[in-house]
């Protein structure tokens, strides 16, 4: 973070070899100052509540509605409501849970990973891809909770003292989980709200200077006094690039432990060493999708083209493309050591994937996965909006799918002929499925209606006019 | 003047305004003194003549204390506390313990770092004679300022105010206790 003086102590092999100097796109357009990025973000919260957000809202309570009525008949029913049954006991529950947790990898990528990479571009994009991992977290959290069967013995997931006496089985990875994935959440929760402080004080301030008392008050008590003090800012960055330092391992490991759910079994299909990269790979893919299919309405509807730039879409798409191969390469990897690892349970699994009875998931899988992100190659369509948006969708749709083929498959055709199964899922799944995109939708509505939905401290940082050697050049 | 003064405050446009008067005041030998700024500058550390954070130091002890909680927890109960078999595996092994260990580390810190952010700023201090300053929103919002304390050694009420004043500061005003 001290790098203020990189032009004096810069290498003197510089000098000698006088490398090409690459054109830097610019972060903000139009040469905005401090002033306009800050009105242009806290207006979205100080003004009147825009007819489009009611509808939506009103639409997303009652999607999430189909969730709550779903939860509630299971949990007054059984467990049995959904259509899992031998061989299939993990099915959509399971399917939907890793779908969701994958989705939230893109947010902390984005707010920890670029982060350490000097990623500039990622501070118009960090505060709503970081509230999208905390609300798919939410998503994900609500199907393994709930197929437990009964809810209210969730707390045996956690090491604490019950009246039998018996602890957690460390050795289970689904115990890891439940590690993995509530660190996770809590993590990622507090570096969203330590990244909101600066701007919590910015938006107390406009309310108190506006004579708005109680909402000066309440923003006021979540930011905690900040004051802007270059004093507090060292702290705060160090505490912030720690978070980011802390939050690159976890990331990784939380999708790593999710594989291990599967990986660490003997099932043919899911027992291979592939799965944790494969999975972290996916996850980000998935994540950075559903980025832009949040992020380009949203640009949009706000007229944040300045903000979040052609730039920006472009680097989104590529690591969508780069992700995305990844994946494709995972799967034909996949192939190639059931076929040379001589197994023929494993070669079956794979064989009975692509041209078994679901063999139609497996194809969509393919056809969104591998294929869709291949049109990000051309700047052409990274520039066509709503086809990158179109895209995005594909790309949501194929991550879906690929759970549902790691999942199902695998448990459909196990080793014994006479226990193969064929598993649909019942309504009371699909209803509940359908209604986490209403939970989510609710939660990031209140999310761009009531929080600075740009990080406005690190946008600023980033600006032309915060170099204080900008001056210097021209003086 | 009055009697109780927090302090001085002046106001800067720019970031190299602020960023070549922070040298300055640093170089007059000022202790309690400070910049306020909406975004953390580059650089301002050193024109502050500060030292480096002490929150990784605090990050290190929290990270530490997960690892052991992890380990220690995952041996006490699986090991010591009730023992099961299950699976014919070990009552403990620090491979199978590793992941849990690893994510509480990771959790540990965090909170640590968190913690020991507030703590080294003295948050949360909802009171603070600077947030009485009448223009103190522009501060979180696109103007700069120095604030320099009159509890510091230094600090005279006519030659504070002209330093400020030479090294560019503007709207130069006096802060109330």
């Amino acid at each position: 973070m001290a790098h203020a003086e990189h032009n004096a102590s810069a290498p003197a092999i510089l000098q000698e070899v006088k490398p090409a100097v690459l054109p830097r796109p610019v972060l903000v357009e139009n040469n905005r100052d401090f002033g306009w990025i800050t009105d242009k973000i806290c207006s979205l919260i100080e003004g009147k509540t825009p007819l489009w957000w009611w509808i939506c809202f009103v639409v997303a309570c009652f999607v999430a509605s189909f969730t709550v009525a779903g939860i509630t008949y299971l949990v007054s029913t059984g467990v049995g409501v959904w259509g899992h049954s031998n061989p299939v006991n993990w099915a959509w529950d399971i399917v939907n849970f890793v779908f969701w947790i994958g989705i939230g990898h893109a947010g902390t990528l984005i707010s920890a990973i670029l982060c350490l990479l000097r990623q500039k571009w990622r501070t118009s994009i960090n505060r709503a891809a970081e509230a999208m991992t905390i609300f798919a977290v939410v998503c994900a959290g609500i199907f393994p909770v709930f197929h437990v069967g009964r809810v209210w013995y969730a707390w045996y997931l956690f090491p604490i003292p019950n009246s039998n006496a018996i602890w957690q089985n460390f050795r289970s990875p689904l115990e890891w989980d439940v590690f993995a994935v509530s660190t996770y959440a809590t993590v990622s929760i507090c570096f969203w709200y330590v990244g909101l402080i600066p701007d919590l004080a910015t938006l107390r301030d406009r309310f108190a200077a506006t004579g708005n008392r109680l909402r000066a008050w309440i923003y006021g008590l979540f930011a905690m006094g900040w004051r802007g003090s270059n004093r507090h800012w060292s702290n705060y960055e160090m505490a912030y690039l720690i978070l980011a330092g802390i939050s690159t391992p976890l990331v990784l490991s939380v999708h790593t432990i999710v594989s291990f759910d599967f990986a660490v079994s003997l099932l043919p299909g899911w027992h291979t060493t592939i799965f944790p990269p494969y999975f972290v790979a996916g996850a980000i893919f998935s994540g950075f999708g559903m980025v832009l299919t949040l992020m380009l309405p949203l640009r949009a509807i706000y007229k944040m083209e300045d903000l979040i730039t052609q730039y920006h879409i472009d680097c989104i798409c590529k690591i969508t493309l780069a992700t995305g191969t990844m994946v494709g390469y995972a799967y034909g990897m996949e192939f190639f050591i059931a076929w040379y690892g001589a197994n023929p349970y494993e070669g079956f699994a794979f064989i009975n994937r692509a041209f078994g009875n679901y063999a139609w998931a497996y194809w969509i899988m393919i056809t969104c996965n591998v294929i869709t992100p291949q049109f990000f190659w051309f700047k052409k369509v990274r520039q066509n909006t709503a086809l990158v948006w179109i895209l995005s969708i594909f790309v949501n749709v194929g991550m879906w799918f690929e759970r549902f083929v790691i999942i199902v498959t695998s448990l459909a055709r196990d080793f014994l002929p006479s226990s193969w199964g064929y598993y649909s899922p019942s309504i009371v799944e699909i209803f509940t499925f359908f209604g986490t995109f209403g939970v989510f939708s609710v939660l990031f509505l209140l999310f761009i209606r009531f929080l600075p939905i740009m990080p406005m401290a690190e946008i600023k940082a980033v600006t032309q006019q915060a170099d204080p050697h900008a001056g210097d050049k021209h003086a | 003047m009055p009697a109780p003064s927090y302090g001085l405050i002046a106001t800067f446009e720019t970031t190299a305004e602020v960023m070549h008067a922070a040298e300055t005041v640093r170089d007059q030998g000022y202790k309690f003194w400070d910049v306020i700024s909406p975004f953390p500058i580059h650089g301002m550390d050193r024109a502050m003549g500060m030292r480096r954070s002490k929150v990784p130091q605090v990050s290190f002890l929290g990270g530490l204390a997960g690892f052991t909680t992890g380990m220690s927890l995952i041996w006490w109960t699986g090991a010591s506390n009730y023992k099961l078999i299950v699976g014919g595996k070990p009552y403990f092994s620090p491979m199978f313990a590793f992941p849990v260990s690893y994510e509480l580390t990771i959790l540990f810190t965090a909170f640590a770092t968190i913690i020991g952010m507030f703590l080294f700023n003295r948050l949360p201090m909802h009171y603070h004679p600077v947030l009485n300053y009448e223009k103190f929103h522009r501060g979180t919002n696109d103007r700069f300022f120095i604030v320099i304390e009159t509890r510091d050694p230094r600090f005279d009420p006519a030659a504070t105010r002209a330093l400020l004043e030479q090294i560019g500061g503007r709207e130069i005003t006096e802060l109330e206790d």
